[in-house]
């Protein structure tokens, strides 16, 4: 027993380091550092620094950058985020769809975009919506609808970034989705059908409700994600136009190191570390809820046929 | 009612042709431009496809713009995580799933609790302390957040769960030490969640760009990513000669992808459900 207890050390020492150092010790940092004024006169002598407690994020809320880049990150994450699981959902039924021919390259060609470099895809969407000589605008034009200066329109620009995140992100919500589907025991749609339901009450009464706890797992994912939106605003639009795509990720990087007002960005980086954390919270008693219905549901199913249920495993 | 059935997986897979279309089209098409002569990308009507296809852009991005160094940077920084990464993950990852030892279940719980945390948020001290240690401006910088992970290390453990106490138990009483068991029993049966994390690593770390971007600021180091970003601020109104960058950049990921895809897929969605 000794000596297991001593492999695993020596197994985990590796990884728990690296991990220890270049992560946790870091996030700590920051957050210290948060409550501090380094700037670039403190990165080159240290007695520069002092500890100003609050007021990094009392500058923070009074400034309209950071109000506007939050703005624009969250237009992202609600709009972006449900379109993203949308069209990741819908994919998904349709390849999983009884009767499909080629699934497997179906699936592929859907998951490709994922694969793909972000600044690379960027620049290529980039052309895309060039306003005289993309063929977004050439496409329209076919339709009689004028042109539009899709990153140069601040109007426009979040939306353009959105539909390019949508085309590379949905692949890897699809396979999670496809997953799902194909965990759903098909004894549910029999019973379903011999009760009389159509496809569409299938879909509704089966389908959905299994796929509760996949969709919210896909949600979480999805908002974290969206939440750090970075390289797209970076080289699409640089944040602009008149700052319609400033991220809350792009604000800190521009913070922090092109203006090496480190302090502050690293309340940016905390400011945005609380939302995160409020999501995950939030994901959690979501999650509480859907397993205390769907257990309540198993146990009018089962009363009388089954005594003892089996513990429920931890979630 | 037979009509009606053929009518709708007629109709539905009209819709999956188009919206597979729909999604290879921007890549056909960033191969299209990068083979047209300079200039055809930017006239009208817009072109799809190259009038007299051409390598010209390749061979300035060989020859003049020093894609040969961005791609082998990209590479060693690729394979170099992935390697640390498998190594380090599979040990762990193990270790937690097979070998029973005080304290594990509040390690376990520690890092599920910050396996959501993005790293971004330590991203500033982090580039300090590697400041500290000379490592800003070297690719040991820019490997050191993905040589081990919250998620490689859970990712190997819901595999390794798997893997029969009974065989290990057998080893042991055969007399092989525990490092031994891990090694010659335990990582051939985590093969293919291996290849998952491999493809994963690899696919992450290519494909990084805020990381690299901030630890090398000399430009002879740049990645792929970081280099055509900045080509990008310098060859704007050049699309053929970008889109032939785009190309390189995105190829070599899609081709591991392509050819480790039913591994990669596979491991992703066991693991990720289970959590």
């Amino acid at each position: 027993m000794r000596t297991r207890s001593a492999a695993a050390l020596l197994l985990l020492a590796p990884a728990l380091c690296l991990i220890g150092l270049f992560f946790f010790v870091p996030m700590v940092a920051s957050l210290l550092l948060s409550l501090t004024d380094f700037d670039i006169y403190a990165v080159a002598d240290r007695s520069a620094l002092r500890f100003v407690g609050l007021r990094n994020y009392s500058a923070l809320l009074g400034d309209s950058l950071f109000w506007n880049a939050l703005r624009n990150t969250l237009y992202f994450v609600v709009v972006g985020g449900p379109l993203s699981i949308a069209v990741s959902l819908g994919a998904a039924l349709a390849v999983h769809a009884r009767g499909v021919r080629l699934k497997g390259l179906f699936r592929t060609v859907f998951f490709l975009p994922v694969t793909t470099t972000i600044v690379a895809v960027a620049v290529v969407w980039r052309y895309l919506y060039h306003p005289r000589f993309g063929l977004l605008n050439y496409a329209l034009a076919g339709v009689g609808i004028g042109p539009i200066d899709w990153l140069g329109d601040p109007d426009w620009a979040m939306p353009s970034i959105i539909a390019m995140a949508v085309w590379k992100n949905f692949g890897f919500n699809m396979i999670v989705f496809l997953a799902g589907l194909q965990s759903i025991p098909e004894r549910l749609y029999e019973a379903a059908s011999l009760d009389g339901a159509g496809r569409w009450r299938q879909f509704v009464h089966v389908t959905l409700p299994t796929l509760a706890p996949t969709t919210l797992f896909v949600t979480l994912l999805t908002a974290i994600g969206y939440f750090q939106l970075f390289a797209e605003p970076y080289v699409m639009t640089q944040g602009g136009p008149a700052g319609s795509t400033r991220s809350v990720v792009l604000l800190m990087y521009e913070e922090g190191f092109r203006w090496w007002n480190i302090g502050m960005a690293a309340a940016v980086a905390f400011v945005l570390f609380a939302i995160l954390l409020g999501v995950m919270l939030l994901q959690a008693a979501l999650r509480r809820m859907l397993s205390a219905r769907n257990e309540t549901q198993d146990a009018d199913a089962s009363v009388g046929r089954e005594a003892a249920r089996p513990t429920q495993e931890p979630a | 009612m037979k009509l009606r059935r053929i009518a709708a997986t007629v109709a539905l897979h009209t819709l999956l042709v188009a919206a597979a279309a729909l999604t290879l089209f921007p890549l056909v098409w960033m191969v299209g431009v990068s083979l047209m002569p300079t200039g055809e990308a930017m006239s009208l009507p817009p072109r799809l496809l190259p009038s007299s296809p051409t390598l010209e852009h390749y061979r300035t991005l060989l020859e003049r713009l020093d894609l040969l160094r961005y791609l082998l940077a990209s590479a060693t920084v690729a394979l170099g995580a992935t390697l640390f990464s498998v190594t380090f993950n599979s040990m762990a990852g193990y270790a937690l799933a097979k070998l029973r030892f005080a304290g594990r279940q509040r390690l376990e719980r520690v890092l599920l609790a910050a396996l959501v945390v993005p790293g971004q948020i330590g991203m500033l001290p982090l580039f300090l302390l590697l400041r500290e240690m000379g490592l800003v401006n070297t690719y040991w910088g820019v490997l050191v957040p993905s040589m081990a992970g919250i998620f490689g290390i859970f990712l190997v453990r819901q595999y390794a769960l798997t893997i029969p106490d009974a065989l290990l138990d057998a080893a042991r009483v055969d007399g092989a030490g525990e490092l031994r068991i891990f090694y010659s029993i335990a990582l051939p049966l985590c093969r293919p969640i291996l290849v998952t994390l491999a493809v994963a690593t690899f696919m992450g770390a290519w494909n990084d760009f805020l990381w690299p971007l901030i630890v090398l600021t000399d430009d002879r180091l740049y990645t792929l990513p970081v280099a055509l970003a900045g080509l990008f601020g310098e060859h704007v109104q050049d699309p053929e000669l970008m889109m032939a960058g785009a190309v390189v950049t995105v190829l070599p990921v899609m081709l591991v992808f392509l050819a480790l895809q039913r591994y990669y897929i596979a491991g992703m969605t066991s693991g990720s459900l289970k959590g």
